[in-house]
């Protein structure tokens, strides 16, 4: 099947490779509807159902992973497609190929702040509608919260110290609490 | 139908738009009990994580702990003993029989059927008794570790397990006589909640809801893990795709899981618990994903591992939430207390949903 996506698709095609005995195939991010559709009717390896779509967050590359499992009920294979974003860049959804995109994206998008372009519904999912910062990627502290949005809504004052916004490598003076208990 | 209501099993939302007392469009708000669970993933090390898991589905914590310590046993490239598979198995075979007692009270209970709940209930607590005696704990056991299990199975262990194994199959057959032929049972399950094969698969369902529909599949079967090659069981599947096939096929499930602990209760061999590891857990660069049939559905680990003692992303594909997308499709045309009887099918837990 991967010569029948080079074949098709050999612009956006980046690699193949097996860890674990898992296949991962890498693509480029335009035609990824496309891409996909042709994963969901190809009579080789009939992808017909969307395991699960997630991102990870490569802050030294700048770029966020979209990883999409997809799993054939006809040949029992699962398929692992990854393609690469540059932070703040759109993709496109594949609302329109599995219907079970629909709230696998919501949930990148509210955690990762990846925005999807053609999604029927992008609206934060789990956290609060008027939350402000994507907590799973990698430059949100543990600790941090949306001081402003706990003030607003709870009507207490969170007790963090640290603001949305203010982030490790921005501040040369950061102490995360373990330094401030050291005294140092 | 707001967060705080007896039926929607958790803190879920569901905003109705409503013709009269038919629905027409439903949709779903859920975060209520979010609780950072990925985050956490990244700043524990990988057995440090463990615990948090059980929080996930915490009715039935021990698929979780399952599923993530085979993940990582496939990262590193190691398998627990034999033992340990089958101690393993037997209570995760336990843990979905209580997962589906539990399900079976809450969802007659909504719909109106009060005894059953007080029956389940019953044979829940015997299950409980037998995971209290083994770990300490009866909801968050933490039963297993990365490489096998970290407690021996105790003294009479195996007597009482089959004891309940040998009672169950009356049990069941008591809930049956309660709701199986019951009219009214009938009347509010059969035609409600229909969804078709292909939707089902569209949508991503998986679990009982799946297999109600039609569809055979059962990733115990179909990629099997641990020790289950070893054993006979069947898979039920239903025909319809209503309410009332997901409720056979989960009560047959749970004579299925009571036959494989039957069966694995007398095979367990002699041999080490613990496969040997180091006490610090590193495993290669690279990711993984792994999945196992949760009594809920496929419950799928994503592990993305840099090397050092934390992982670098980890995922949890919780079966709820993708089960629940299917809730928008099952409820239009139907009526406000059809709604309640399709929460209670689908088999939803919010703190999968919201981790």
């Amino acid at each position: 099947m991967v010569d029948a996506i080079k074949e098709r698709f050999g612009a956006e095609f980046v690699k193949a490779y097996s860890f674990i005995g898992q296949n991962q195939i890498e693509v480029k991010k335009d035609r990824i509807v496309e891409i996909m559709m042709f994963l969901r009717d190809n009579t080789i390896v009939p992808c017909d159902y969307l395991v699960d779509e997630t991102a990870v967050h490569w802050p030294k590359d700048e770029q966020f992973e979209i990883v999409y499992i997809l799993y054939s009920h006809l040949k029992n294979e699962h398929v692992r497609m990854k393609t690469r974003i540059k932070e703040w860049e759109p993709i496109e959804s594949v609302v329109s190929v599995w219907t079970t995109a629909d709230w696998l994206e919501r949930e990148v998008y509210d955690m990762f702040g990846v925005q999807y372009a053609n999604h029927p519904n992008l609206k934060r999912i789990l956290l609060p509608e008027d939350w402000v910062g994507f907590p799973l990627r990698k430059d949100y502290n543990i600790r941090l919260q949306d001081v402003e949005w706990v003030r607003k809504h709870l009507g207490i004052d969170s007790g963090q110290k640290y603001y949305v916004g203010e982030a490790r490598h921005e501040d040369p003076n950061y102490l995360t609490p373990q330094d401030e208990r050291r005294g140092s | 139908m707001g967060p705080q209501h007896p039926s929607t099993h958790g803190v879920l939302q569901v905003k109705l738009k409503l013709d009269g007392e038919r629905v027409i469009d439903a949709e779903c708000v859920i975060g209520y009990l979010h609780r950072g669970v990925e985050k956490l993933g990244e700043a524990q090390t990988y057995g440090q994580w463990v615990p948090t898991l059980d929080r996930m589905d915490y009715i039935a914590a021990v698929s979780n702990c399952l599923g993530y310590c085979e993940t990582i046993e496939k990262l590193l490239g190691i398998q627990a003993p034999p033992r340990a598979q089958y101690i393993r198995v037997v209570m995760t075979e336990l843990n979905r029989i209580t997962s589906h007692l539990l399900w079976l009270g809450t969802h007659a209970l909504d719909i109106g059927a009060m005894t059953v709940f007080l029956y389940a209930f019953r044979e829940r607590e015997e299950i409980l008794k037998i995971f209290e005696n083994y770990c300490g704990a009866r909801l968050t056991t933490h039963m297993f570790r990365i490489g096998g299990t970290q407690y021996e199975i105790y003294e009479g262990f195996q007597d009482q397990v089959r004891a309940f194994v040998k009672d169950f199959p009356k049990k069941v057959d008591e809930y049956e006589t309660l709701l199986t032929e019951n009219r009214i049972w009938i009347s509010r399950t059969r035609g409600v909640g229909v969804i078709s094969a292909k939707d089902a698969i569209d949508l991503g369902l998986t679990g009982p809801a799946l297999r109600g529909s039609g569809v055979e599949w059962d990733i115990r079967k179909a990629k099997p893990y641990a020790v289950y090659p070893d054993f006979e069981f069947d898979i039920p599947v239903g025909e319809t795709g209503d309410t009332y096939d997901r409720y056979m096929v989960r009560i047959q499930e749970m004579r299925q899981s009571a036959r494989i602990v039957a069966q694995a209760i007398e095979k367990i061999p002699d041999g080490p618990i613990m496969a040997k590891l180091s006490k610090i857990i590193k495993p290669p660069v690279g990711d993984i994903y792994h999945s196992i049939e949760a009594p809920k559905g496929e419950l799928g680990y994503y592990i993305v591992s840099d090397g050092s003692t934390q992982p670098y992303r980890a995922r949890v594909r919780p079966p709820s939430f993708v089960n629940l997308q299917a809730l928008k499709k099952m409820v239009a045309g139907h009526m406000v207390a059809d709604v309640v009887a399709i929460i209670g099918t689908l088999d939803i837990v919010l703190g999968e949903i919201d981790r």
